[in-house]
């Protein structure tokens, strides 16, 4: 049984990774209907920034709380930049076209950053610096939770409850809002409808490069293709709690990092990668709107 | 550029005798026609997931072939090698041979390190009848892909069966686990001869659990072997993963020793695992302590040549199987492959600098294994075990 709630703590922190991740597929969902396939190289992006700035700054020498706080925010920054840049390049000229325009462009922008990375960081999988030490800091019995868990999952529920209350309370958040619910009569209203959408991609990819951090530090090994598969994990996890809402994305996410520790843990770790697909189809069939979606009401 | 140049050539109205020179040159450029020079292939991961092996088998097999042609080269003639990138990926490595053996017309080829793309371009040497020496994929069905595949290392048998053997009779491991990446014929093939090794022995393999390549995240295995209490780990996998492993193991309060094998040998294992690999033992098929004269004369000629990197296993292995085929180029009198095959096939006794190398019948080279130790962020000469 202990075993079986450490598996448990394991794949909540593993979760909070996939929340944030998914967090920023269902916004861009919810505002433009486009599944923006580039988001786990975002992630990616954010590791990478992570990884250079704290070499750059000599953050691993000085490990601790602030030296954290400055990688997060140099890299949140950053990919808040690139996602909005991305957005402006690949995806607002496509804005009238089919929907399958975009989303093909998607795919190849994910691509681009795959190989560009492979290009301009190399190949080779790089060592993240250690900006925490790892320690054990609560204790149940057998069960032990480290401090770079309650990391992952502070940050990860902090900047959850601060996107919602961006989203819900702030002016540019009911703009999205609006902009998610008729992007037509939001703009006849005279809602900036690119403004609002480039702020949506800045916020999505500000969360990714947010995980892209939290799991260098947990598993601190970067490299250029590290997001493809995260990526596609989260966007099952988008879909397993309802593209398009929030609480569904961070549930998603959750419930999608203890479904795969659950089965590296007691079935095999070969059906690790497997088991998001499984989800995916699962859900496809019997609840296409996903755990938290409703009918279009609530969205973004 | 080839048509260009041809084509320029006929609007300058030159003479038929110029073209056809030009088209010879071009030639001798492409289908490695030059008679002076002795071409061999080399494929190896300079870059990818595994990049540090491919760099330092190609430093071993660059300064194996500078010192053969400082000497005078080979049956009078230079020797050239050829190195192509396969980036770590099995695909990539059968490409590279094929443009060795067909666009630069290599008489033989070195490589790889890992079993996987070893098996992968293996084949393709065969079917063309041009000997292939890896210098230190270890699965044993590389050799057994054709007659015309060598390797310059022990076999995983001998690796797997020597840890599992130093375990239970010198660290008195009864229960042991197994951390195997499934996607990796190396890594499975090391583990099943361990267990069967260890079981021989009488000891007790409590657990198997497995991962797959480029996995970051091992806490769940981890927890379940956890959960078996074994006295050591068995993880036969690459510096990449073990690292982290490690790391994972040492925060859920694993403290018994992890075991391995030569896959460890990288600075990124000292790298990612830092403490956390503090006390574990792999074997090797070299160690940089060792205190011989054949081994640090070795390492001083090493240092000048790459600006004081210390050689690692790979570098050693690779160096010695460039030897072996310089040497057995030599022997043959001729750079014909058929030749190259059979006199690789009988070499005996070579110096190597990891050990004296045999062939046994199987194309495989017969020598001792080391036994390591990780301690203080440095690894340790623990003692050389015959197989």
């Amino acid at each position: 049984m202990e075993a079986f709630f450490q598996q448990l703590v394991n794949g909540i922190a593993w979760g909070g990774i996939y929340a944030l991740i998914a967090l920023g597929y269902t916004m861009v969902y919810g505002v433009l209907k486009l599944i923006n396939f580039a988001h786990g190289e975002v992630y990616m992006m954010g590791a990478m920034s992570g990884y250079y700035s704290a070499r750059w700054l000599g953050l691993s020498e000085r490990p601790g709380a602030a030296s954290l706080l400055a990688a997060l925010g140099i890299a949140m920054a950053f990919c808040a930049a690139l996602g909005a840049a991305i957005e402006r390049v690949a995806y607002r000229p496509l804005r009238r076209a089919p929907r399958l325009a975009p989303l093909i462009t998607a795919i190849g922008v994910s691509l681009f950053f795959q190989n560009a990375g492979q290009l301009v960081f190399g190949a080779d999988p790089k060592v993240a610096p250690q900006l925490l030490e790892t320690r054990e800091v609560l204790r149940f019995g057998e069960v032990g939770v480290t401090n770079l868990q309650l990391v992952i999952l502070g940050v990860a529920s902090a900047l959850c409850v601060a996107l919602t209350f961006v989203v819900q309370r702030t002016r540019v958040g009911r703009a999205m809002r609006a902009v998610a619910f008729d992007r037509e009569t939001a703009a006849l209203m005279g809602v900036p409808i690119d403004r609002v959408i480039a702020f949506t991609f800045a916020l999505g990819s500000a969360l990714a490069a947010a995980a892209g951090i939290l799991v260098s530090l947990s598993n601190p090994k970067v490299d250029p293709l590290m997001g493809l598969m995260p990526g596609l994990k989260a966007f099952v996890a988008a879909v397993l709690g309802g593209i398009g809402s929030l609480p569904g994305a961070m549930l998603g996410g959750v419930l999608m990092g203890i479904a795969e520790t659950l089965v590296a843990g007691y079935l095999s770790s070969t059906y690790r990668d497997a088991i998001a697909f499984v989800i995916l189809i699962v859900i496809l069939v019997l609840r296409p709107a996903g755990l938290l979606g409703h009918a279009a009401k609530e969205k973004v | 550029m080839k048509l260009r140049d041809v084509s320029r050539a006929r609007l300058a109205g030159i003479t038929p005798g110029v073209v056809l020179g030009l088209a010879l040159a071009l030639f001798a450029c492409g289908g490695g026609g030059d008679r002076n020079v002795i071409k061999v292939g080399e494929f190896a991961s300079l870059t990818g997931n595994t990049a540090t092996f491919g760099q330092s088998s190609h430093k071993g097999s660059v300064l194996a072939f500078e010192e053969v042609n400082q000497a005078g080269g080979l049956l009078g003639k230079k020797v050239e090698l050829e190195s192509e990138d396969d980036q770590s990926k099995p695909e990539e490595a059968r490409t590279a041979v094929l443009k060795l053996i067909r666009q630069d017309g290599a008489v033989a080829i070195l490589g790889e390190v890992a079993s996987s793309r070893s098996l992968a371009a293996a084949p393709e040497a065969q079917r063309a009848h041009v000997p292939m020496v890896s210098p230190a994929s270890t699965n044993p069905q590389v050799t057994q892909v054709g007659d015309y595949i060598f390797r310059a290392c022990f076999i995983d048998p001998v690796q797997g069966g020597t840890m599992a053997r130093f375990a239970y009779q010198d660290l008195g491991v009864r229960r042991a686990a197994v951390l195997v990446d499934v996607k990796n014929d190396y890594s499975v093939g090391l583990a099943d001869f361990f267990v069967k090794t260890f079981q021989q022995l009488g000891g007790q393999v409590v657990a198997r659990e497995s991962y797959s390549e480029g996995d970051i995240e091992f806490r769940a295995q981890l927890t379940k072997i956890r959960e078996t209490d074994p006295q050591a780990i068995f993880v036969p996998g690459y510096y990449t993963e073990v690292g982290l492993i490690a790391q994972q193991a040492r925060e859920l309060g694993i403290t018994v020793p992890l075991l391995g094998g030569d896959g460890w040998d990288s600075p990124v294992t000292l790298q990612i695992g830092k403490d956390a690999v503090n006390g574990a033992y792999f074997s090797n098929h070299y160690a940089a302590d060792d205190p011989s004269e054949r081994v640090q004369g070795f390492i001083t000629k090493f240092r000048q040549r790459w600006e004081g990197e210390t050689p690692d296993a790979m570098a050693v292995l690779g160096y010695d199987a460039a030897r072996m085929l310089a040497d057995a180029i030599q022997r043959a009198g001729s750079t014909d492959p058929q030749k190259i095959r059979d006199a690789l096939a009988a070499t005996k006794d070579f110096p190597g600098v990891s050990g004296n190398i045999t062939m046994d019948a199987e194309r495989n080279a017969r020598k001792p294994v080391v036994i390591l130790k990780i301690e203080d962020g440095k690894v340790h000469f623990v003692k050389a075990l015959e197989p």
